[in-house]
């Protein structure tokens, strides 16, 4: 069994052991199981990082063989430098995860931690799928274990949310599955997604294509105008469901764009570009001023989302290094501020039961330590040089402003509302007196607390000082991605 | 002339039919009110017909007998060996249900079943026009009697009467058509009919005539709409063992005829069978899908999910000739096979859950019923979710695959009309998944009702048969392979004999 197969199915091995044998009597137990599956699942994909070859942008520790012969659909897994930090972060932020929810969920345990498991095992799936049907298996699949989520453990509105997060997904990529099943007759039946790459297209088969994939990627990023899915659902979902939405599942569109869109449509992403163009900035200033008014905390990370996102998809459809590149830095960087962010309100919502920005003031008295890192993940999200979230936003910008200098002006501009709407709710909820008993009463975090935000917190200020380890793994998959969709495949 | 070779067309059959003469005959001297006896015999007789008929199908060969008026092939011996696994499944689930009914008094209930059966084995193996029909009609006389089986009742005696006029009816759409198709080409064999019309002798006018009347006849066996109105009343009149019994196997033999008398028989006629089956398969997605999501009774839901999935199905038959050109039969009529498999295997379970759920003096038929089922009994919310899941569509499980294997059939068409089909149907499984993901809100997000809230108990042997078919549903979806080669091969081994 090859790295990347053990990745995958090394958590959800222990989610399935978790369904099986777990009782609420024994959640102790239970929760002390997933803990060891998760570490254990983070620690196999480690050797990937110290085997990864830097000078090559060919799939590494590669696994092929036969799955349904009737279809030539194959079990073929690889990374490259797009993907190879993706499996580490999706691995990294389920132990994070697992020990965020250790004390918050009480009820069917074993089914929650297997939930999260088994979902982290599909997301690195998706990740490293080279087999069109693969990706689109371990992609749908990622939807079950989510629903369950958020319908079982989440808030008062929950139901509502499940449905429409699971519909809205659904939509995006059953289209995306016609045009797989397309691209397989047009190849002369393969679903090999690096023979996609070269497979010559014609202009209008392209567009089709590239919105077929747009409409599964999009609504996954979420770009403007298909995010209403996502403030609704994050609100509702239990803590662990918001960082893991947030942190990865968001991330398997933008990674889509990627490894599909671009490669296999290269004219038609030229030709929409201006469009993607539109609609990230549109993501990235509007719903950034739509982030300055809200009221709950929840809602106001998820907008944020967007607006960060917005970023990443401009970053791709600018076709330069820089651009490229700075998506994918600010995807990880998002990983871990949007996840510690999230977990943060976790911390709070434990304690006082409210999202609410207006039930908090003055927490920075009864619970030092906690704002401090609370302090740390808002500068991040603003994007305060060296921490994590600076490294992205600044690669773009400069990616931006070399393709057009308004474009990248405009993006620029992002920073402030960033800076505003992250600054002034830290303000709210941290600062000033004491507001209210609830506020009074409040302990600070605890070891296990302490010890999932500091993890998060090395995470961010080492990749905000030092990004070279991330760069560096990017380079040349990025150069020789931009330089396959730099060549028409019309004739 | 009957030769050494005719009987070995039919062994399996003659040692069925022979078991179920011994089974009713043994059942008068039982006495248990559980008929433990012949419960086991029926078993016995079904594991052994289905080991022969996997015996024959692995062999691969295809025998005629009687003068042509039957055959064993592949495809066919497949279907009777899923038909029997199915009918073995069924009554595993059906009869503690049946037993806290009062349908156990007789032995009615094992022996009809295997009666039905075995006029699912003529149908499957029927060549011949005439054979064909009787098969048909033996099935659905033990079926109208089953339905009527709780005949204190006043719902399935309704249902039964329904189902009998409506059946009676299509019964006689199928014989006049199949009579038109006598007439213009002189045979009642499958093979002679299609040579006939091959020919181009034949007067095109009276055969679409008759077509008609037969493609309507095999629409109301399968559920398909515009023939569909019987199916959601009966469903969920009848007794939900006997709605299993209706409902599973005799949609693999409906599926078998299909490909007996349209593909054997007429598929020189094939671009006029396409364009029916194209507007069937078309209002079967949208009446099926929309209605379901209007129900609240979950045997009424699943039967108007049955139309939606027969849609689908068709949708693989339809997709064989392309412009006359038949190089896309194998895939098409395979997908469909593959489809109609595992559509019987997720229904088992679907099914088997309202069964076991019910208990005496309760149907537990409503969808609220299934309230908090995954705090009841997370075996039983797990299959469930898992069937909801397969129907649905969703990867990984087997349901997924089916519709793959449709889509890429009519893709593969590169016809501009089938690809447009192909994105229809995945919009209307959209609307499919909204219903298919309420059961699962309601087992896994509600709480359990006041009146409902006990644990779950079941008898074991039904609780292990239904992990196993749960599990299968999840095996199948992990490695879909196996199942799809023989599908394949089935086809293959009926394309290639075509017209000979």
């Amino acid at each position: 069994m090859g790295l990347l197969s053990l990745a995958i199915w090394t958590p959800i091995v222990f989610g399935v052991v978790l369904l099986a044998l777990g009782h609420d009597e024994q959640a102790r137990s239970v929760r002390w199981i997933a803990l060891i599956g998760a570490v254990v699942s983070f620690l196999v994909t480690l050797p990937l990082y110290s085997g990864f070859a830097l000078d090559t942008s060919a799939m590494q520790f590669v696994e092929k063989g036969g799955w349904i012969q009737r279809f030539n659909v194959n079990y073929h897994l690889g990374v490259d430098g797009i993907s190879l930090w993706f499996v580490l972060l999706t691995a990294f932020i389920n132990v994070v995860v697992i020990v965020a929810s250790w004390e918050a969920i009480t009820t069917r345990v074993n089914q929650y931690m297997a939930s999260f498991l088994i979902l982290s095992g599909l997301m690195i799936g998706v990740f490293t799928a080279l087999d069109g049907i693969l990706f689109y298996v371990f992609f749908e699949a990622t939807l079950i274990p989510m629903y369950l989520i958020i319908g079982i453990w989440g808030g008062p509105n929950k139901i509502y949310a499940a449905f429409k997060f699971f519909l809205y997904t659904l939509l995006g990529s059953l289209l995306m599955l016609v045009a797989l099943i397309f691209l397989y007759n047009k190849s002369g039946g393969s679903f090999d997604i690096l023979t996609w790459h070269k497979l010559p297209l014609g202009s209008t088969v392209q567009t089709l294509l590239f919105f077929a994939f747009f409409a599964a990627f999009a609504v996954k990023v979420p770009m403007w105008p298909v995010h209403t899915w996502l403030p609704d659902v994050h609100v509702e979902a239990p803590t662990g469901g918001s960082a893991v939405l947030a942190a990865i599942m968001l991330k398997l569109g933008a990674y889509g764009f990627l490894r599909f869109s671009m490669p296999i449509a290269p004219d038609a992403s030229h030709k929409w570009a201006w469009l993607m163009i539109a609609l990230s900035l549109i993501a990235v200033i509007y719903v950034g001023l739509v982030a300055l008014v809200q009221q709950d905390m929840k809602k106001l990370v998820a907008y944020s989302s967007v607006a960060h996102m917005g970023f990443v998809t401009l970053g791709f459809f600018i076709f330069n290094d820089l651009g490229v590149s700075g998506g994918l830095v600010q995807m990880i960087a998002h990983g871990f501020v949007s996840g510690a962010m999230f977990l943060c309100i976790g911390v709070l919502y434990d304690r006082v039961h409210s999202r609410e920005i207006a039930s908090y003031g003055g927490v920075v008295n009864t619970m030092p330590k906690f704002a401090a890192f609370a302090l740390l993940f808002a500068m991040a999200n603003c994007g305060l040089p060296a921490t994590a979230g600076f490294v992205g936003e600044w690669m773009v910008i400069l990616g931006a402003v070399k393709y057009n200098f308004w474009i990248g002006g405009a993006a620029a501009t992002a920073l402030i509302f960033g800076a505003a709407y992250t600054l002034w709710m830290y303000k709210r909820v941290y600062l000033g007196p004491v507001a209210n008993d609830d506020v009074k009463a409040l302990t600070d975090i605890n070891g296990r607390e302490f010890l999932m935000l500091a993890l998060l917190a090395i995470a961010v200020m080492y990749m905000g000082i030092y990004p070279k380890p991330f760069t560096d793994v990017m380079n040349t998959s990025v150069t020789d991605l931009l330089k396959h969709v730099a060549v028409s495949k019309l004739n | 002339m009957i030769d050494k070779l005719s009987w070995i067309a039919v062994y399996p059959e003659i040692v069925f039919l022979t078991m179920a003469c011994v089974i009713a005959l043994v059942d008068l001297g039982v006495k248990t009110p559980q008929r433990t006896l012949t419960y086991v015999l029926t078993l016995l007789t079904l594991a052994v017909v289905a080991a022969m008929e996997a015996a024959y199908a692995v062999g691969g060969q295809t025998f005629y007998g009687f003068g042509n008026m039957v055959v064993s092939d592949p495809m066919g011996g497949w279907l009777k060996c899923f038909a029997c696994i199915t009918l073995m499944i069924t009554l595993v689930y059906g009869r503690p249900y049946a037993a806290e009914r009062d349908m156990l008094r007789g032995g009615e209930f094992f022996t009809l079943s295997l009666f039905a059966l075995l006029g699912m084995f003529v149908m499957i193996s029927g060549h011949n026009f005439l054979v064909i029909y009787m098969g048909l009609e033996l099935l659905t006389l033990s079926s109208y009697a089953l339905v009527a089986l709780r005949r204190d009742n006043a719902t399935a005696t309704e249902a039964a009467m329904k189902y009998f006029v409506l059946g009676a009816l299509a019964s006689g759409f199928l014989l006049y058509g199949l009579s038109m198709l006598y007439g213009a080409t002189g045979s009642l064999d499958l093979n002679e009919v299609f040579n006939a019309i091959a020919s181009r002798q034949v007067k095109h006018q009276v055969l679409v005539f008759g077509l008609v009347f037969i493609v309507a006849g095999l629409a109301f066996k399968l559920g398909a709409v515009p023939f569909h109105m019987w199916l959601p009343d009966v469903y969920q009149g009848a007794p939900t063992a006997v709605t299993l019994l209706i409902g599973g196997a005799p949609q693999l033999a409906a599926f078998a005829i299909c490909i007996r008398l349209l593909v054997e028989g007429l598929l020189p006629l094939a671009i006029d069978w396409q364009q029916m089956l194209g507007l069937m398969a078309i209002g079967s997605l949208l009446v099926g899908n929309l209605a379901a999501v209007a129900q609240s009774n979950l045997k009424r839901m699943l039967a108007f999910s049955t139309i939606s999935q027969m849609g689908f199905l068709l949708l693989g038959l339809l997709a064989g000739v392309v412009n006359g050109n038949q190089l896309n039969t194998e895939s098409a009529y395979s997908a469909a096979m593959f489809y109609a498999v595992t559509y019987v295997l997720t229904t088992l379970s679907a099914f088997g859950i309202i069964m076991l759920l019910s208990r005496a003096g309760h149907e537990s038929e409503e969808i609220t019923d299934l309230a908090g089922l995954n705090q009841r009994s997370p075996l039983y919310a797990g299959v469930m979710a898992i069937s909801m899941f397969s129907l649905a569509g969703l990867p990984p499980l087997v349901g997924f695959y089916a519709k793959l294997s449709v889509l890429q059939a009519l893709i593969s068409s590169q016809q501009t009309s089938y690809i447009v089909l192909a994105v229809f149907a995945v919009l209307m499984s959209l609307v499919g998944a909204f219903y298919y993901l309420r059961v699962v809100k309601v087992m896994y997000f509600d709480a359990p009702l006041a009146h409902n809230a006990q644990l779950v108990s079941g008898p074991t042997d039904a609780k292990v048969v239904l992990a196993i078919n749960g599990a299968l549903i999840l095996i199948l979806g992990m490695v879909p392979g196996g199942l799809m080669t023989l599908c394949a091969q089935s086809i293959s081994s009926i394309v290639k004999s075509l017209g000979s």
